[in-house]
């Protein structure tokens, strides 16, 4: 079976529009958690989140602006970084593709459109709202970009989606489909309605997010995106690539269980299937990047799956979500280059928002500031609505 | 000013929506734990409550003490929503 590694990464997120900044954030724990500037704010009961600030829309041409949503800004940003960083140029042809997930696709672009019908009796709407809003157009751009004419799409799993793109991707490579595929997920939710929608579960936190602390409160939401470049190992040697990591294993299962509870076994068998895809042992394991959202219901069970995994050996883990928030469909890609920077520096990024041990959350929990471990093998867990588990195994390369 | 007997027959005939019981089946000192309403039936019978009464209900299901809105019964909705009616 052919091996994968990870030859380039890029992001935009709310800590840093490039992945040194995102490092540096992730070294130093910073968090891109802040009160909304979106418009109406004001009429939201949850007014903090994790949002791109200081966005220039300028990069861009006119004719890019009215067919790229921002949520298609952040992955052809990303992607663009991710490309540059593998060292590749030109058109990447046919053997190469893209996979992003994405779970509100071009919310934006609803939102404004349905504004300018409905709230401003408008008539009509830019003629290319469809090209904009659809949600494989993050992925078709970055396609069109980079002249990757292989397999392409996009994936919906809700918070899972990134991992789901990035485990895919990977068996595109394996099973000989393609030789590179850009892979991740981007996002960019925090407009009103998606806000708005997200308030109605009452599962958002007010002021913080504090995964796996006593006193969470819940989830915030952040934006962004993140693109990592996959390649077949001999396709990465053969071009003297620098190699960051091996993507070694992806597992997923369904819960089939309830819509939006999650479920400790269901989490575990994702681990394990993903352990087993990727020939490590429980004991191999340094590091877990955690779902870890804040909400009282996921990290309850999230202990209980790592627990069942791992039993009282369990790794560190932590959660980077309290950082650069909860992402959605981008999350997931965005914790997976949190875990570059823990195989590449040997730096486990650390749970900000932390205030005090949960006894329902018994696990060694990064907290505060990042903790240096020279680990072989990390987990990036992923546990969306729906009942969908995507679990991510990363090597040192 | 809503009368108290009309904000706890409507909490009840809410509920009752949610849990797909007859009225008659929900006593005023119904608790919801043995009703066994379930996390997303909460947050819909809540929702219901903020429409009927136009009220915002300051509820987090992260929070299991429930410190600003107590839904653990009949009667401690009903106050809930008294209090709320009356702040705005």
């Amino acid at each position: 079976m052919r091996r994968v590694v990870v030859t380039g990464i890029g992001t935009v997120n709310a800590l840093a529009q490039d992945v040194p900044g995102t490092f540096a954030a992730f070294r130093q724990g910073r968090t891109g958690i802040g009160p909304l500037g979106l418009r109406d704010a004001e009429r939201l009961t949850i007014r903090v989140g994790a949002e791109v600030r200081d966005w220039d829309e300028g990069r861009f041409t006119p004719s890019e602006l009215s067919l790229y949503d921002r949520v298609t800004q952040y992955a052809v940003v990303a992607g663009g970084e991710a490309v540059a960083m593998a060292g590749l140029s030109g058109p990447l042809g046919p053997r190469a593709g893209v996979i992003l997930g994405t779970a509100a696709g071009g919310i934006r672009t609803w939102e404004d459109s349905y504004r300018a019908v409905f709230q401003e009796g408008k008539s009509r709407v830019p003629p290319l709202v469809v090209p904009r809003l659809m949600h494989n157009a993050a992925a078709s751009h970055l396609s069109i970009r980079h002249g990757a004419a292989g397999p392409v799409l996009s994936v919906s799993s809700a918070c899972a989606g990134a991992n789901h793109a990035l485990g895919l991707a990977m068996q595109q490579i394996r099973a000989g489909a393609a030789d590179v595929m850009l892979a991740g997920g981007a996002e960019a939710m925090l407009c009103f309605g998606g806000v708005k929608a997200w308030e109605g579960l009452r599962v958002l936190a007010p002021d913080m997010c504090r995964p796996f602390s006593l006193g969470r409160k819940g989830m915030v939401i952040g934006d962004g995106a993140g693109v990592l470049v996959l390649e077949a190992e001999e396709h990465a040697r053969a071009r003297g690539a620098r190699v960051l990591a091996e993507l070694a294993g992806f597992g997923m299962c369904a819960d089939a269980g309830e819509i939006v509870a999650p479920d400790p076994e269901g989490a575990a068998r994702a681990m394990r299937a993903a352990l087993a895809d990727a020939g490590l042992r429980p004991a191999d394991v340094g590091y877990v990047n955690a779902h870890g959202t804040g909400t009282l219901l996921n990290d309850r069970s999230e202990t209980l799956a790592l627990r069942a995994v791992f039993g009282a050996e369990a790794p560190p883990v932590s959660s980077t979500k309290a950082m650069h928030g909860h992402a959605i469909g981008a999350t997931g890609a965005l914790e997976a280059i949190a875990c570059i920077l823990a195989l590449t520096e040997g730096l486990l990024p650390p749970t900000l928002g932390f205030l005090e041990p949960d006894p329902d959350c018994a696990l060694d929990v990064v907290t505060g500031k990042a903790r240096p471990a020279r680990v072989e093998a990390v987990l990036s867990n992923a546990f969306a609505f729906g009942g969908l588990n995507a679990v991510l195994a990363l090597r040192r390369a | 000013m809503t009368e108290r007997a009309e904000i706890e027959a409507a909490v009840i005939e809410i509920l009752a929506r949610q849990l797909l019981l007859p009225e008659t089946e929900i006593s005023p000192e119904a608790r919801v734990e043995d009703l066994g309403l379930d996390s997303l039936g909460k947050v819909e019978a809540i929702f219901a409550l903020e429409e009927r009464f136009d009220i915002s209900v300051p509820f987090n299901a992260n929070e299991p003490d429930q410190p600003d809105f107590d839904f653990s019964s009949v009667p401690s909705i009903v106050a809930g929503v008294e209090r709320l009616i009356a702040a705005t």
